[in-house]
């Protein structure tokens, strides 16, 4: 206890000590430099600042449902969608490249480079890079292998190392009792989208879903999920816009208990792992789950196909703060390759489950480590 | 996880010091390093490859090898090369000359359009412009809705009026020349640029309201991809700007630099944090430093300048390096850089501060006890807390809810660091320029000997 106080003074101060000593010389020489006529960074007078629109969150109200009285038929989808098919564009670049690889005989330095540039322009990471193009040179050497072999055994390396992570990919219900997903992720890389298309998946499989819309931050958000639930014809709780996301987690909760809702999916507002308020929201709101003995099932990072090498980073605070069970790769429709998920099986065993694969609610896939890798070097 | 850049090179540079003279294979060695971080801050990998080849150049020749030290030289032209390539033109919105100015936003899905489209009005509006928020994204769910929330929130007039993106552009166009609006901001659907469909009804946007400033949002995440995108959107609608999204978070951000090479476009604006008002204009020489892993002084200090008041600064400064900070003064100041934002993210911001401190753990609400014991103290204790007896340690103790050993850990550190900051300050002051020296005792292992 007195430990944590006198490092947090420790760190005050200098912080402190670091301010009041830098600051009076800059400020100085940013005067010196308006005065010369350059523009220094313009500096806006500090406004007021605006009082978030925040409803009190002391008082929730009883969250209003929208129950939509005709489920909408769900067609099964016709023919699943292939990861293989909709990785066109990521198997051309790697063919581009394999097909110079396959000019036959010996494998040079060059050809070990250009594997090396492959595998970082698709955002593998320098560290699994090297661990990669290391792995491929063992086989290499173990075969006796020429130029020509080169994608077999890129391939097999990468499919080993990710079924090494995990053998079972399939998401997890509860063997009694409510079974609840949590999707957490940054800004901006599909956890909405995701929800929503889970959501579809699990009542075609017979579940009877609820969504919790726990992204009561980023306007109008709720009201996304809301249409998505009227389309699939599921059940949404929701809260007030700005008010608290574990009291709808809470209610959403209640309300699975009281209707015989035995899949609860939350989405919550995204939020960057450096923001610790977020972070410690975020706990809070699993914690309000685990009220549920069992109940929690997944908690599942949803991280963009064209994230880079932050992606370990994320992976990494949000493993720390709510302990991941799996990743979501969403958007790898694009020429984005996801390969940042290799970096993140390697160094946290957190195994990729899903992938998105468009904007239409039946694109989402299993991820399947022998697809990817196919994929990937075909 | 990421070593800055200078770390690395000087474990380089410490072993050719002995030999004095830069050899190419030396240059080589730095150019892999150099490559290593830029990769690691995402920096597209055949940019690194055109980027490296022009700082290899810059460093076989004079100015670094007449250097006493080549490595804060190689760094130094790294930086300046980094500023030139980010910066270039001035990135400025193009205004017409018969309004309503138009301004386009296009970029993938959750890049941060919407947030972007509302936060740049709000600059806009700021300037004195009267901007009207045009919401074309009819793709995603509620996303006119969300532009409806913000608009609200910054008092700008939202317009989403027709069946057809295009068609609400055009009508977007037509209302602001109604309500007398002089810039109109367009923000259309996140789309995959390989989206072949949807980029053509970009195109189609762009020809009916002939934007004065397309605008590119990227958000800093993104990785490798970030050039095939640029490319695939600057020849859709000839880009003329960037807006650089989500650097509050820890990303390197070299997309930025990715970005920049391919299109040839200035960055303009970047998004720095969940609130409106969080938008600045974009900062070449941050961003190289950030790149670089250099720590974000000038923002912090940004920062600090509007959470502090100047002349207390000065006062505060002046009593820290003759010795009579006092806890009042701590007070006082520590209230102020509250107002910037979790210690945690302030102290990581710093260059030079020792890596046990980096990664301390820090309780926010540590921060708060502490507060309230020194708030449970008389002025005289405060000024001079040297008269604090057993008694007045209880009295303190129960005053701010804590036990009387808390009050000793606060008291002792508070001597310690003092005492270690006026020595500081006074080294400082002969002259040092940068903060890169340390207090004896803080440095490796440094918080072991402070007796925590």
């Amino acid at each position: 206890m007195s430990d944590s106080l006198a490092l947090v003074v420790l760190v005050a101060i200098f912080a402190l000590a670091a301010f009041l000593i830098v600051l009076p010389r800059i400020v100085r020489r940013r005067e010196a430099e308006r005065e010369a006529g350059r523009p220094g960074p313009a500096r806006p007078a500090a406004p007021p600042r605006p009082t978030p629109v925040v409803a009190p969150p002391v008082e929730v109200e009883a969250p209003f449902e929208v129950e939509v009285e005709a489920p909408v038929e769900v067609e099964a989808p016709a023919e699943p969608v292939r990861l293989r098919d909709r990785l066109g564009k990521t198997r051309a670049s790697f063919a581009g490249l394999l097909g110079t690889l396959r000019r036959g005989g010996k494998i040079d330095d060059e050809a070990w480079d250009e594997l090396e540039e492959a595998l970082l322009l698709a955002d593998v990471g320098m560290t699994t890079t090297v661990a990669v193009v290391q792995g491929v040179r063992t086989r290499a050497a173990a075969a006796g292998a020429d130029a020509d072999t080169l994608p077999d055994l890129l391939r097999d390396e990468i499919t080993e190392r990710l079924e090494a992570t995990a053998s079972d990919r399939s998401l997890q219900h509860a063997a009694d009792g409510p079974t609840v997903w949590l999707m957490v992720g940054v800004n901006g890389v599909g956890k909405t989208t995701t929800t929503a298309k889970l959501a579809k998946r699990e009542i075609a499989d017979g579940h009877r879903v609820l969504l919790a819309a726990a992204d009561t931050f980023r306007a109008a958000a709720a009201d996304q999920l809301a249409t998505w639930a009227d389309r699939l014809g599921c059940a949404v709780v929701r809260g007030q816009d700005g008010g608290d996301p574990g009291a709808v987690v809470y209610d959403a909760m209640d309300a699975a208990a009281a209707r015989g809702s035995d899949l609860v999916i939350v989405d919550t507002a995204g939020r960057l792992h450096t923001k610790v308020n977020l972070m410690r929201e975020l706990e809070k709101l699993k914690r309000i789950v685990e009220r549920t003995p069992g109940a929690l099932q997944e908690v599942l990072l949803v991280l963009d196909a064209s994230t880079g090498q932050n992606g370990l980073t994320q992976a990494r605070e949000f493993v720390g703060a709510v302990d991941i069970t799996g990743v979501v790769l969403t958007k790898l429709d694009g020429t984005a390759k996801g390969g940042i998920v290799l970096a993140i099986e390697d160094e946290f065993g957190v195994p990729v489950k899903l992938v998105g694969l468009g904007e239409g609610a039946d694109d989402l896939v299993p991820f399947d480590p022998a697809e990817f890798a196919a994929a990937l070097v075909e | 996880m990421f070593d800055s850049l200078s770390d690395r090179f000087d474990g380089i540079f410490t072993r050719l010091r002995s030999r004095g003279k830069l050899t190419e294979k030396d240059i080589d060695e730095v150019a892999r390093e150099i490559r290593l971080a830029l990769l690691e801050a995402d920096v597209n990998v055949r940019v690194v490859k055109s980027f490296i080849a022009r700082i290899k150049e810059r460093a076989n020749g004079a100015e670094v090898a007449k250097s006493l030290s080549p490595g804060q030289q190689v760094i130094k032209i790294v930086h300046e090369e980094l500023v030139t390539t980010l910066g270039g033109a001035a990135g400025k919105l193009t205004m017409n000359s018969r309004p309503p100015t138009v301004i386009l936003l296009a970029g993938l899905q959750g890049s941060g359009k919407t947030t972007a489209a509302a936060k740049l009005a709000r600059f806009l509006e700021r300037d004195g412009k009267r901007p009207l928020l045009v919401g074309a994204d009819l793709q995603r769910p509620a996303a006119v809705e969300q532009l409806r929330v913000l608009g609200e929130r910054i008092g700008v007039p939202v317009a989403s009026d027709g069946a057809d993106p295009v068609e609400v552009a055009r009508n977007g166009i037509e209302e602001a020349n109604r309500l007398g609006r002089n810039i109109v901001i367009v923000d259309t659907a996140g789309r995959l640029q390989i989206d072949t469909e949807l980029m053509d009804e970009l195109r189609a946007i762009r020809d009916a309201v002939n934007p004065d400033d397309a605008l590119l949002v990227v958000d800093a995440m993104t990785g490798q991809e970030a050039v095939n995108v640029a490319e695939s959107f600057a020849e859709t609608i000839d880009l003329t700007g960037i807006v650089l999204t989500k650097l509050d978070g820890d990303a390197r951000g070299g997309a930025a630099l990715s970005v920049k090479e391919v299109t040839g476009r200035p960055i303009m604006f970047a998004g720095v944090g969940e609130k409106l008002e969080d938008f600045e204009p974009f900062y070449p020489d941050r961003m190289a430093s950030r790149i670089l892993g250099m720590g974000d002084v000038l923002t912090l200090i940004e920062k600090a300048e509007a959470a502090f008041d100047a002349d207390d600064v000065a006062v505060a400064t002046e009593k820290l390096r003759t010795g009579d900070f006092t806890l009042q003064d701590f007070l006082d100041q520590m209230r102020q850089m509250k107002k910037m934002g979790p210690l945690q993210n302030l102290v990581a911001m710093l260059p030079g501060v020792p890596k046990e401190l980096r990664n301390a753990e820090v309780d926010e609400k540590e921060l708060g006890k502490v507060e309230a014991i020194i708030c449970s103290m008389t002025l005289e204790e405060r000024n001079n807390p040297s008269v604090i007896d057993g008694s007045r340690r209880i009295r303190i103790a129960e005053g701010s809810g804590t036990s009387p050993q808390d009050v000793n850990a606060v008291l002792k550190q508070f001597k310690q660091v003092a005492q270690m900051m006026k020595q500081f300050s006074k080294v400082n002051k002969k002259g040092k320029r940068r903060m890169t020296g340390l207090p004896p005792g803080l440095g490796s292992g440094g918080i072991g000997g402070l007796e925590l």
